[in-house]
């Protein structure tokens, strides 16, 4: 831990006097601010608007055995800047209460009400601060404290899940849809109000697949763990993976011999492009462009092959670990990604044209769905979504990681903020993601590809980022005895993003909401976790 | 239109031959680790590192009880890389759709050295069901009621229990152009009403509990329920706790457990078409 005479430092203490505790740099890019209470709201306040400052995620840490308190952190990023600035407010045990930051920042509010259900402390002054991770039929437990045994055997919930708004006025009706959904489709509950085909407003019902990830990766030993966040969300199974050996490997200090991170750069830009190109395919099919899919689906395969063909793995699994990639490609395994690579950024111009020359398909995209900037910005709207809504973010250019340094690119963004710029977006990256697989390819993949890890310090924090297909993963851990860890917190893109479904479908048909909700294609288990 | 066509006809027929045909994948492919239990001289490594406890061992004074659960494999190859001894090979096999979760399961019995190897095989035991005293079973005369009402089509429910999305992006494959499940007269339906088959796939989260059973009871009669991965047949890297029930059969009596971590297309399709009696249980020994 290096105590650093940040110039920001003397600014925070004249600003905030006694409330600033100390400051320190556990890494080049990661630095963290403690304060003496656990209320940030003028800290936020001048953060967002000295600094511009994002608010990139929050949660808590029950350190009630050690600290006698409750800890929670709030990321920040700024613009141009590949440092993240961690926060770190105790909340009392005795009086296990924090100020809400949610009614200034919308982007929040699901992560503080977590806290609420997860901690069982309470965001005072939440604008709606009823249950949202935990449905309103658990008992009144708290899972993430520590005294909470993870194996806890709960009764049989009774009582509502979830009171809805109700839909009120004539000719308005209330559609329910999920958690079984008509298509294979993960499980969340949609409640509509729509007058006629309009839809006035949605409501949400997530966390439908909880399963206590978080609270499971206290117990498993590291090496263990690193399956569990391959299973966060199954089509992120590699970003996921990569960002939880990452976080691992900042605890440790490892660093990583250039091939592995090379390695780690191709495999995590072919699980962005299998999961771009399984989209654009669904989106056309949404509306009814079946024959796209199919090429789409047919071209997914082709990669899905590939991935076998170097991870042993169709989603790509058991090849991230603690200190580098699990097994070295041989020269034809490289020369067979090439040419696959070739055939696909072939095939894939194919069907880029075969979609622009549909001008139905046009038609029913355009203008639907609209997700507007100042909206995405508010809600905290992150990776493809953000971008097609004017929020240019992208963690492998503004935090760079594996080899991403090597390969500059280009980010899309687009202001539209409707279904087609959402495609569009996607389009754009499998193209740059394709060159930086073929530069990456073009040098001499020699050398080590996963070194020996030492046992892993206790008791270091680390933040880790990742820009997975959908956007910005952050890990943050905190390394416990015997090679587990004490914390690991997840944040999935999903989480950012879900209420950008909500404002993006309002007044659109109610036919049409598959096709926005593909769009976005967010996570249920990620944000669910 | 005219490209659409053009497209389509240099594209050519992509449709996978199987199961007529065996299914040629990578040799890289991480299928079925398969136990040498007489060349295996220590199994603490493999329990050490397998992430899910497939491999288990139970020691008793001198004699240690082995147990592998291929209900729990997510196919992670770690075994493998920690046997020294070389007794644990990653196969290509795929193919392990079972009728009866007790397939799933081998144990060998070693007597121990002093330093916790293993000095001699026992006894190795394989719990095969005997499908013909197993006629009572629920499962099989659905099956049957199902083959002879239905013939050959089926309608199958989907339903994600709480599962990672990695079974979900399988079983969507199998309605693209490679795996095609309609050429068998399967389809995938909307509503459980029409539905014949539920294919259930994560380890049955606390809050899908009730979406799953009402699916169920929703479906007509005969019916057919399938557990897809390891988080369906045993919960997998998730087990049980205080969110999960950790298993599809702690809700629901399973007919066929499709293992696999996600199950690949061509090992979801021979779950399915086992379960309808269109395919033979492949049978794996471990020959000591």
């Amino acid at each position: 831990m290096k105590q650093v005479n940040f110039p920001l430092f003397a600014t925070f203490c004249q600003k905030f006097g006694a409330q600033v505790q100390s400051m320190h740099s556990e890494r080049d890019d990661e630095t963290y601010l403690f304060i003496n209470n656990s209320d940030i709201r003028d800290i936020a306040e001048y953060l967002r608007g000295e600094f511009e400052a994002r608010l990139v995620t929050v949660f808590a840490e029950d350190r009630c055995s050690t600290d006698g308190v409750f800890f929670n952190y709030y990321v920040f990023e700024q613009n141009d800047n590949p440092q993240y600035l961690i926060v770190r407010a105790p909340v009392s045990a005795d009086d296990p209460r924090f100020p809400s930051l949610s009614a200034e920042l919308p982007a929040v509010n699901w992560q503080e009400r977590e806290i609420q259900d997860w901690f069982g402390l309470t965001a005072t002054g939440h604008p709606n601060p009823r249950r949202v991770a935990l449905h309103d039929n658990w008992p009144d437990v708290h899972p993430l404290r520590k005294d909470f045994p993870v194996d806890t055997v709960l009764a049989p919930f009774e009582g509502e899940r979830h009171i809805y708004r109700p839909a009120l006025g004539e000719g308005v009706f209330q559609v329910p849809v999920g958690p079984v959904h008509a298509g294979t489709i993960e499980p969340g509950h949609f409640s509509f109000a729509v007058a006629g085909e309009p839809i006035l407003y949605l409501q949400l019902r997530m966390f439908y697949t909880h399963k206590g990830t978080e609270k499971l990766f206290e117990r498993l030993p590291i090496h263990k763990a690193v399956f569990l966040a391959e299973s966060v969300s199954g089509d992120s199974s590699f970003s996921h993976g990569t960002a939880f050996c990452q976080a691992i490997e900042r605890a440790a200090e490892i660093q990583l011999p250039l091939r592995a991170l090379i390695m780690r750069t191709i495999l995590l830009e072919l699980e962005r492009i299998c999961n771009h190109v399984a989209d654009i395919g669904a989106i056309a099919n949404d509306v009814g462009f079946v024959v796209a899919n199919a090429h789409a689906t047919r071209l997914k395969e082709m990669l899905f092959a590939n991935n076998e063909q170097l991870a042993g793995n169709r989603l790509l699994r058991g090849m991230v670990c603690v200190g580098g990639i699990r097994r070295a490609w041989r020269a034809w395994q490289v020369d067979s990604l090439c040419d696959t690579v070739k055939a696909f950024a072939r095939e894939f111009q194919d069907l880029v044209a075969l979609i622009n020359s549909s001008e139905s398909t046009r038609d029913r995209l355009d203008h639907t769905g609209i997700l507007k900037p100042k909206i995405a910005k508010d809600l905290g709207i992150v990776g493809v979504a953000g971008r097609a809504s004017g929020i240019d973010l992208d963690v492998r250019r503004d935090h760079p990681y594996a080899a991403y340094r090597q390969y500059p690119f280009q980010v899309p963004v687009y202001q539209a903020g409707d279904v087609w710029h959402r495609m569009q977006v996607r389009i754009d990256e499998v193209k740059e993601s394709l060159s930086i697989i073929t530069r990456a390819t073009d040098q001499d993949l020699n050398g080590e590809f996963r070194i020996s890890v030492p046992p892993i310090p206790r008791n270091r924090c680390a933040l880790s980022a990742v820009e997975g297909w959908r956007g910005e993963i952050i890990h943050w851990i905190r390394t416990g005895a015997d090679n587990r860890l004490e914390r690991c917190k997840i944040k999935d893109p999903s989480l950012n993003n879900w209420p950008a479904v909500v404002e993006a479908v309002q007044g659109n048909i109610i036919a049409d909401f598959p096709v926005i909700n593909k769009s976005f294609n967010l996570s249920y288990s990620g944000t669910d976790r | 239109m005219f490209k659409i066509l053009q497209k389509a006809i240099s594209t050519g027929i992509v449709t996978t031959a199987y199961p007529s045909k065996p299914v040629k994948i990578s040799e890289h492919f991480r299928g079925r680790p398969s136990f040498d239990f007489e060349k295996w001289q220590d199994a603490r490594p493999a329990e050490d590192v397998c992430p899910t406890g497939a491999i288990s061992f139970c020691d008793d004074g001198d004699s240690r009880k082995v147990t592998v659960d291929y209900g729990l494999c997510v196919f992670c190859g770690l075994c493998a890389e920690a046997s020294a001894d070389q007794a644990v090979r990653i196969t290509q096999e795929f193919e392990l759709a079972t009728a009866d979760r007790r397939n799933l399961v081998l144990t060998a019995e070693y007597t121990l050295n002093a330093d916790g190897t293993h000095r001699r095989l026992r006894a190795l035991h394989r719990d095969f069901s005997n499908p013909a005293a197993d006629v009572e079973r629920v499962g099989q005369t659905a099956r049957e009621k199902i083959q002879k009402l239905l013939g050959r089509s089926l309608a199958i429910r989907e339903v994600d229990a709480g599962s990672c999305n990695g079974c979900e992006l399988e079983i969507i494959a199998l309605n693209n152009p490679i795996y095609d499940i309609e050429r068998f007269g399967i389809h995938f339906v909307a509503s459980p009403r029409h539905a014949d088959m539920l294919l259930v796939t994560g380890p049955v989260t606390r809050n899908m509990e009730f979406a799953l059973l009402k699916t169920y009871r929703a479906m007509p009669e005969p019916r057919l329920v399938v557990a897809v991965g390891a988080c369906g047949i045993s919960g997998g890297i998730f087990g049980a706790n205080y969110a999960s029930l950790g298993a599809v059969d702690k809700v629901l009596p399973v007919d066929v457990y499709i293992p696999g971590c996600p199950p690949r297309p061509q090992a979801l399709l021979q779950g399915i078409l086992l379960a309808v009696g269109r395919l033979r249980e492949t049978r794996y020994d471990e020959r000591p």
